[in-house]
């Protein structure tokens, strides 16, 4: 179990207040100057040292992702850092902590990211339904701009530097980098193809840099710590440090709670979220990371560590490390098919697969839970999950896959058992 | 220039060009809904997937996914083919396959790939979802349900026509196109959404349940509507034209035409002229025998002299029938500037398109003079929005400030607001291709001759003109127009037609008839029962654009051919023919008895209308007359775009469109 010594976000339940005097008494900002006179290689090194991956799903090494961004002298385009506040997932409220408990910690990562960048502006994406926790950025922001750590010369680094607050209007798809810059732009959050990638042609056609929430505001205690500090917590070098984990559903106290990467599924839930309700045998499945992961049944519970490549392996992903817990009460797939159509209500329609296939996804596995099919459709169900997957232009069609298959994968005797029920009654 | 393989072969490309672009070198068909050469690349549809070995475990569109070096592409490999599967099933479980009642079936990309790619039977089983029909005009009829949302009409209006009109509205499966308030789609580009879109979404409202694209004799030719002789294929059954599609040229209408163009065509089918007419004493019009109609005419004509013989040649006349009337009055008096346009036509520079059309994309800023493009050559219009969209080049305007798709500063509207803007920029301007297009609308004045000066003189000092670029450009708005001014179809000292005795109107319908004389003999030859037959004492029932084999030659001087698609109706007849008939009457009959024998006679005169779709160069020379120049702001020449000539007069589809597009609004501002 992770020491209160090494948490990073200590005031992540909000015990103390949020404003920039309890914040630098946590140490926030305290000496940013001094990381960002080190120069950009240093913090780009440091972060590929700490072994960071991005926190909003898909874990893509955050120093890797920095360095990918051009040179500004040979752009000649101003350089953009965006901060995906839209936090969407089903089963995930991670970064509403930090936005409305810990908001310095994001605002002063935004600038040691954004100098190590070439950025001289940040825009925080916020999801529209967080309205106070954009209340909390915003007056952490003016806070910050009235104490000279923003604008010109931020925080005395010689380094001028804006942060800007943008409400979403609550729309999961702008969660998606591209879609969430389109929508920045104003226009229609429709994901962008790619390539090009943001770091080539981003927000108004210019070098950017999407990160989550998490991923920057662990930024400046990486730096303070050492990159060599981060990447001894973990389970391997590939999956280091610590991480939120939203732990919700059939536990006896859902919570978040930083953890240490890699930590055994079974100890997180019975250590922080009091352990599932009616004992860990009363388990039926996990969804690990977030709505859109595949689910894992008891069996595998048992002994899975939670970190990005264990899961993995067992055909998971520990995604925004939101775990939803089900315990045997659950019917599994209204579940599933719940997790369906958020997919179709929320897939922004432009390309075929997804849009015609999460809505046929749906109604499919509506009939699944009340047993109204045959059993060649759960085979004919898979086989549709497979035509969406990999085929759209983001990852939503991957989202709305990966559950239905990760039922059917598990939970297929329970669902022909469905059917012959159904059967059997209609008989 | 990046190398690769494609279904193992090798291709080398230009730069930046995309995989789907790369196969299509190779011969290799790639199959696609959204994509489109002349529209941005959403890369939505998914049907052009490919395999590119090396990346990661998952086909990639090709049509927005760049070639590189070395990549090795399968366009046939199982995952591809199993994607594309994929795809096309999904498409397919909400379209409503209503395919022998719709009006793209035989030529519905949707149809066709899904004999490449679909299943022969459905896995869908929930019901199919419905999308209500939009209203967006008389022109473009919605079939909402059969759209598959590629998006390439939302792009095309953006893009080419340069309105913001259509949007793909909501989100997930209940996305559809839509204008966002119901409204007519106020385009005048706006057919050819029923060419780009892929399946029977947005088809033909007047060709609705007409005739099945496998039934049709398909006729390419050349449009008569303005004077950028857009190239087009008419389309007929039996005797009659069923509809007008755009055909492909890259110099002048790319692969787009007007409204006008496309849907005046059932005005070819009304008010027609098919016999000769003559008028009795009693006044009235009686029909008439061709011998004894051309009796008629001929023995005028032999009592009338010659300096009291005129004739005035149409909009739409072909350059054969104008050269046969010149060849057989042998009178000065001839006119074809009916519109009351005045310039001097002595050097043909003056009077051409001389960058030609596809030249706007190299110029580098562009000055409108007298003119609406949008209307009087609706493709150079989209070739200036094209070259903007791509450069911002700077665009601007003297005279009236409509509105044209794209922004560009107002100078002023008289001519004297023209000269101080010469004055300002002579010798400044930091362009290195600069372009003047001037209209109708500087010349159908009094001072036209003195604004054609002007012209000149800006043309010269705004840097028009260099050695490797001539950017004087004169937009027509008549199709008969630069081919009658190259063989002299004008007179040189000007004539009063009221004094004439004997007036000869080919199709010339658009002119006040009251200049003419009240005693003089009028012989109206065409072929629509218009204006100009109306004041006739004789009339001979000639062919339409469609009825004939002939040569046109566009604003940019460029001769191109016209074919016959159908034959005139009753006894209308080509119109060179009726005028070789007339001269039988004569003593001396006209030297030639097929056409061929004609464009012998027109190029062993005028060389340059020898050559067939090729731009010939006109050296530049001065041109215009100095004088006084009016106090009175430039107008423009075409009042409605709908109604231009007499067949789309004719034309019911032209007067709907009239309603709904051009007085709509003058109703709603009524009501307010």
């Amino acid at each position: 179990m992770l020491d209160d010594k090494d948490r990073i976000f200590t005031n992540l339940y909000g015990w103390e207040p949020h404003n920039l005097a309890y914040a630098q008494k946590r140490g926030d900002w305290d000496n940013t100057a001094a990381l960002i006179k080190k120069g950009k290689e240093w913090i780009i090194d440091e972060m590929k040292k700490s072994g960071l991956r991005g926190r909003g799903g898909a874990g893509f090494p955050t120093g890797l992702k920095w360095s990918f961004m051009p040179d500004p002298e040979k752009t000649g385009k101003p350089h953009y850092l965006v901060i995906n506040a839209d936090e969407s997932e089903p089963g995930t409220c991670k970064d509403r902590d930090i936005l409305r408990n810990d908001p310095h910690k994001l605002i002063e990562g935004a600038l040691i990211a954004g100098f190590a960048m070439g950025a001289h502006a940040a825009y925080i994406y916020i999801r529209g339904e967080f309205y106070n926790e954009g209340s909390a950025v915003i007056e952490a922001i003016d806070e910050a701009y009235d104490k000279g750590l923003l604008g010109k010369n931020a925080a005395g680094s010689g380094w001028d530097f804006d942060v800007i607050l943008h409400r979403g209007a609550g729309a999961y798809i702008c969660g998606e980098e591209t879609a969430l810059l389109n929508s920045l732009e104003g226009r229609k959050g429709q994901p962008r193809n790619k390539p090009p990638f943001p770091a080539m042609a981003g927000l108004y056609s210019c070098p950017t840099t999407v990160n989550n929430v998490e991923t920057i505001a662990v930024v400046p205690t990486i730096l303070r710590r050492g990159g060599d500090w981060f990447a001894s917590f973990g389970k391997d070098e590939k999956n280091t440090g610590t991480k939120l984990f939203c732990i919700s559903g059939h536990v006896e106290q859902p919570c978040n709670v930083e953890e240490e990467m890699g930590i055994p599924l079974k100890e997180l839930i019975d250590k922080h979220a009091g352990g599932v309700r009616g004992g860990w045998d009363n388990l039926l499945a996990v969804i690990p990371g977030g709505s859109s992961t595949r689910l894992l049944p008891k069996d595998i519970c048992d002994n899975i560590l939670m970190d990005f490549d264990s899961l993995r392996e067992v055909q998971s992903g520990l995604g925004t490390a939101g775990v939803i817990v089900m315990d045997k009460s659950t019917d599994v797939i209204n579940a599933i098919c719940r997790l369906s159509q958020f997919y179709m209500h929320e897939s922004c329609g432009q390309c075929t697969p997804c849009r015609e296939g999460t809505g046929w996804l749906w109604r499919v596995m509506q009939r699944m839970v009340r047993g109204n099919a045959t059993v060649d459709e759960i085979d004919m169900l898979l086989e549709v999950t497979r035509e969406i997957e990999g085929h759209t232009i983001c990852a939503l069609g991957d989202a709305a896959a990966w559950p239905v298959q990760g039922l059917i994968n598990h939970f297929r005797p329970e669902m022909e058992k469905r059917i012959m029920e159904y059967r059997k009654a209609a008989a | 220039m990046p190398k690769l393989k494609i279904d193992n072969m090798d291709v080398e490309v230009a730069p930046g060009t995309s995989i789907l672009q790369a196969a299509e070198q190779l011969g290799i068909e790639v199959p696609r809904f959204c994509y489109h050469d002349r529209l941005s690349v959403p890369a939505n549809c998914r049907m052009c997937l490919v395999e590119v070995e090396g990346g990661p475990p998952k086909p990639v569109a090709s049509c927005a996914m760049a070639c590189a070096d070395d990549m090795v592409v399968h366009t046939d490999s199982p995952m591809v083919k199993k994607a594309r599967k994929g795809v096309m099933e999904f498409l397919l479980i909400n379209h409503p396959l209503d395919c022998p009642i719709c009006d793209q079936g035989g030529e519905c990309d949707l149809q066709d790939q899904a004999a490449g790619y679909g299943y022969d039977r459905s896995r869908y089983h929930e019901n199919k979802r419905a999308v209500p029909n939009k209203d967006i005009g008389p022109l473009v009829k919605t079939i909402m349900t059969r759209c598959i949302q590629c998006t390439r009409c939302v792009r095309f209006t953006d893009e080419i026509a340069g309105m913001t009109e259509l949007g793909l509205l909501h989100r997930g499966e209940d996305v559809e196109i839509d204008t966002f308030v119901q409204k007519a789609m106020k385009s005048e580009l706006s057919g050819n959404l029923i060419d780009i879109c892929p399946v029977g979404a947005l088809t033909s409202a007047p060709y609705a349940f007409k005739a099945r694209s496998w039934e049709l004799a398909k006729t390419e030719t050349i449009d008569v509507h303005d004077a950028v002789g857009c190239n087009i294929r008419v389309d007929s059954r039996g005797g009659e034209v069923m509809r007008v599609l755009p055909r492909l040229h890259e110099d002048i209408n790319e692969e787009w035409i007007n409204d006008r163009t496309r849907f005046a065509y059932d005005g070819l089918k009304r008010n027609r002229l098919d016999r000769p007419w003559m008028r009795d004493e009693t006044g009235k019009l009686r029909p008439a025998s061709w011998d004894e109609a051309l009796a008629a005419v001929a023995e005028q004509l032999k009592k009338t002299k010659k300096d009291k013989v005129a004739a005035l040649a149409g909009d739409l006349c072909d350059l054969e029938s104008m050269v046969a009337l010149k060849d057989l009055l042998e009178t000065e008096n001839l006119e074809c500037r009916i519109d009351g346009a005045q310039f001097d036509p002595g050097e043909r520079c003056g009077y051409i398109f001389n960058s030609g059309i596809a030249g706007i994309e190299q110029a580098d800023a562009i000055l409108l003079v007298g003119t609406n493009p949008r209307w009087e050559g609706s493709l150079v219009n989209a070739r200036i929005r094209k070259k903007w969209l791509a450069d911002k080049v700077h665009i601007g305007v003297i005279g009236e400030a409509v509105d044209l798709g794209y922004p560009y500063m107002h100078v002023g509207a008289t001519p004297e607001d023209f000269a101080a803007m010469v004055k300002e920029y002579a010798g400044k301007v930091k362009a290195e291709r600069p372009m003047i297009i001037a209209g109708m609308g500087a010349f159908q004045r009094g001072d036209g001759e003195a604004v054609h000066a002007m012209l000149y003189d800006a043309a010269q000092e705004l840097g028009c003109i260099k050695d490797d670029w001539n950017g004087f450009n004169v937009l027509h708005t008549a199709a008969s127009r630069v081919g009658a001014l190259d063989i002299g179809f004008y007179s040189k000292g000007g004539f009063d037609l009221s004094k004439m005795d004997f007036v000869y109107l080919l199709g010339a319908d658009d002119l006040n008839m009251d200049q003419i004389g009240k005693k003089a003999f009028v012989v109206y030859q065409g072929h629509h029962g218009d204006i100009g037959a109306h004041r006739a004492d004789v009339i001979l029932p000639g062919a339409a654009y469609t009825e004939k084999d002939a040569l046109y030659v566009n604003t940019e001087g460029r001769v191109q051919q016209a074919r016959r698609a159908v034959y005139p109706p009753g006894e209308a007849r080509e119109d060179w023919k009726i005028l070789r008939a007339l001269s039988g009457y004569q003593a001396k009959p006209l030297p030639y008895d097929n056409i061929l024998q004609l464009r012998e006679r027109i190029v062993k005169e005028w060389k340059h209308l020898g050559t067939l779709d090729v731009l010939q160069p006109a050296a530049w020379k001065k041109f215009g007359k100095k004088g006084k120049l009016l106090k009175q702001n430039f107008e423009l020449p075409i009042e409605n775009f709908y109604l231009t000539n007499c067949i789309t007069r004719s034309s019911d589809t032209m007067m709907e469109c009239t309603e709904a597009f051009l007085r709509a609004e003058d109703v709603a501002e009524a009501a307010e």
